[in-house]
């Protein structure tokens, strides 16, 4: 990490949360958020995305470890930090009987140096839904009203969570286009997602988790390095996998079997691609649905579930 | 709008405008707060007439006129608010508010004006009505009787969010309310005044956290409280207004159950 101490807006340690009832939905996950970043919080649906956000926004006291948000604790010096915070929560959280525009008035209202409502509903492509009650808007329109909220006041640090979840393809992107712009401007930005696009194509940074810990952490890029290329196929009738060359030989790191299909993994595809063909050509056989597949973000998360899964067929070998 | 730093006042005006307009679409609630209050009167008009009153020094006018404030309280202020409070945590309204600026007390007293004051103005236009169609005369201790007001509304709003921490939905919420309004009503010197009872269930009652706001403002009209008397319900109601503090400090619940 090459960003400055001074420069971190968010930083998290050893952080910990647990619920009423005992269950540790948080278990100890540490990471930082420089200036003007825009960070991703990844995971599938129960890793503890939210409880680790909402902890960011100080809706709750950690059970251990340290929280710092523009070097403030965010649930202890509330009345510091909330000023110069907006928050996207997961779901909605306005009374269904407001229209859209009485919404933005009374949240305008709560908020520090807030821009006029209007302005941030046309941001966000609501404005000729002011007078619709807020029941009568789609998902997607609430998510909207959602992220126009959270813009109200300019602030600082933005925390969304799941801000795309229920928007239609374009409307995804419009999203995308404005946390760029707002990333542009200097705003620092931590989301959460399950979309492996999302995070690809917006986050600086991401960090995976899994089970309240984080599995993988460093630039989309980083992350993506870390985790090995995939090589599938189908061996035909007769051919087992103990006919191609020595796997470790081949730059191969570890294999699955399924049925006749093969599956690869490599952090030398080059190698094992060529190794894996020149044999096929050698022997006469005919590789079904060959596929070769450079290592991918979505590789990275299928691996992290694959590894949580415990997949009994997959050996490892010594890298 | 401004762009200047938000005040608590600033910020629990905006909440009260939102809910105020809330309640105006609440049908049912508004109904509830607004209407309930104004007939229930006419009931405890004539069960009052059953007893002998004159005996015990009051008139059917200061029997009525504190219960009457005693239904707007209830009804207009605490029911309604749990009502408030319930459906705005099941809306996930509260734990929104909560990410801003707002501190919670903000808004919890933000959410609890417009209810507080219908009850506030509903008291006075049927202390006023009472007053015209039942003989009583100017309060002679009024005073007391705003003190009891002052007293019977921060009761009534903070047990509003004890009972609505263990509210899960609106609809169970006439049923959630059902203790504190019974028990008010017939114990409290709603219905039947605490002079006519027994000692020993008089004293009972005297602990009960509506009564002392019933005694006060019955000894607002009546000037007949000693200032040894007011003592007494004074110290009862404000431990019941701490005790309902600590309560919502304990217990309340800012989000739905998962």
């Amino acid at each position: 990490m090459n960003i400055d101490e001074h420069e971190h807006v968010i930083e998290v340690t050893d952080l910990r949360r647990v619920y009423g009832g005992g269950f540790e939905a948080v278990r100890g996950i540490t990471f930082s958020v420089g200036r003007g970043e825009v960070f991703a919080l990844l995971g599938t649906n129960g890793a503890g995305k939210t409880s680790t956000v909402e902890l960011l926004e100080g809706l709750a006291r950690p059970a251990g470890g340290r929280v710092r948000v523009l070097g403030c604790d965010p649930y202890a010096e509330r009345a510091v930090v909330r000023p110069r915070t907006g928050v996207m929560l997961q779901e909605g959280g306005f009374p269904s009987e407001l229209t859209v525009a009485e919404t933005a008035r009374m949240w305008a209202g709560c908020v520090s140096g807030a821009r006029p409502p209007r302005d941030v509903l046309e941001l966000v492509g609501l404005a000729g839904k002011a007078d619709v009650r807020v029941k009568q808007l789609s998902g997607g329109e609430r998510r909207r009203l959602d992220l126009a909220l959270a813009l109200l006041g300019d602030p600082e640090v933005l925390f969304l969570d799941e801000p795309t979840t229920g928007l239609d393809a374009e409307g995804r992107r419009d999203t995308w286009e404005l946390v760029r712009g707002l990333r542009d401007a200097g705003t620092t930005v931590l989301l959460t997602t399950h979309y492996l696009e999302e995070a690809e194509g917006l986050a600086d940074r991401l960090a995976i988790l899994h089970e309240g810990r984080i599995a993988a952490a460093g630039t989309p890029a980083e992350v993506t390095a870390a985790q090995p290329a995939r090589i599938s196929f189908e061996l035909p009738e007769g051919y087992f996998v103990g006919d191609l060359p020595p796997l470790a030989e081949m730059g191969v790191s570890g294999h699955e079997v399924d049925g006749r299909v093969v599956r690869l993994r490599t952090h030398q595809l080059q190698r094992a691609a060529t190794r894996l063909l020149v044999w096929a050509e050698g022997a006469g056989v005919e590789l079904g649905r060959l596929d070769v597949r450079a290592a991918s973000l979505e590789e990275a998360f299928l691996g992290i579930a694959r590894e949580a899964a415990g997949a009994a067929k997959t050996k490892e070998y010594a890298a | 709008m401004s762009t200047a730093v938000t005040t608590p006042v600033g910020r629990m005006t905006a909440l009260a405008r939102a809910e105020l307009t809330l309640l105006g679409r609440s049908k049912g609630t508004l109904f509830a707060a607004l209407f309930v209050p104004l007939v229930l009167p006419f009931s405890a008009q004539m069960a009052a007439k059953e007893m002998d009153l004159a005996e015990v020094g009051l008139t059917l006018g200061t029997v009525i006129l504190p219960a009457s404030i005693g239904f707007s309280l209830l009804y207009a202020v605490y029911a309604t608010l749990v009502a408030v409070y319930t459906a705005r945590r099941e809306e996930l309204v509260l734990k929104r508010l909560r990410t801003g600026e707002l501190k919670d007390t903000e808004i919890l007293a933000g959410a609890a004006l417009p209810a507080v004051a219908t009850g506030l103005a509903q008291s006075l236009v049927l202390a006023v009505g009472c007053t015209v169609l039942l003989d009583v005369g100017a309060p002679r201790a009024p005073h007391l009787a705003v003190l009891g007001l002052l007293l019977g509304v921060v009761l009534c709003a903070s047990l509003a969010a004890v009972t609505s921490s263990f509210t899960r939905t609106v609809e169970s919420a006439q049923v959630t309310t059902l203790p504190v309004l019974f028990l008010s009503m017939i114990f409290s010197g709603m219905f039947v005044p605490l002079e006519v009872l027994p000692d020993r269930v008089a004293s009972v009652c005297e602990l009960l956290p509506l009564t002392p706001v019933i005694t006060l403002v019955r000894g607002g009209w009546t000037g007949g409280l000693s200032a040894y008397e007011v003592i007494g319900p004074v110290m009862t109601g404000l431990a019941w207004a701490v005790l309902g503090v600590l309560a919502v400090r304990r217990w309340f619940r800012w989000e739905p159950r998962r």
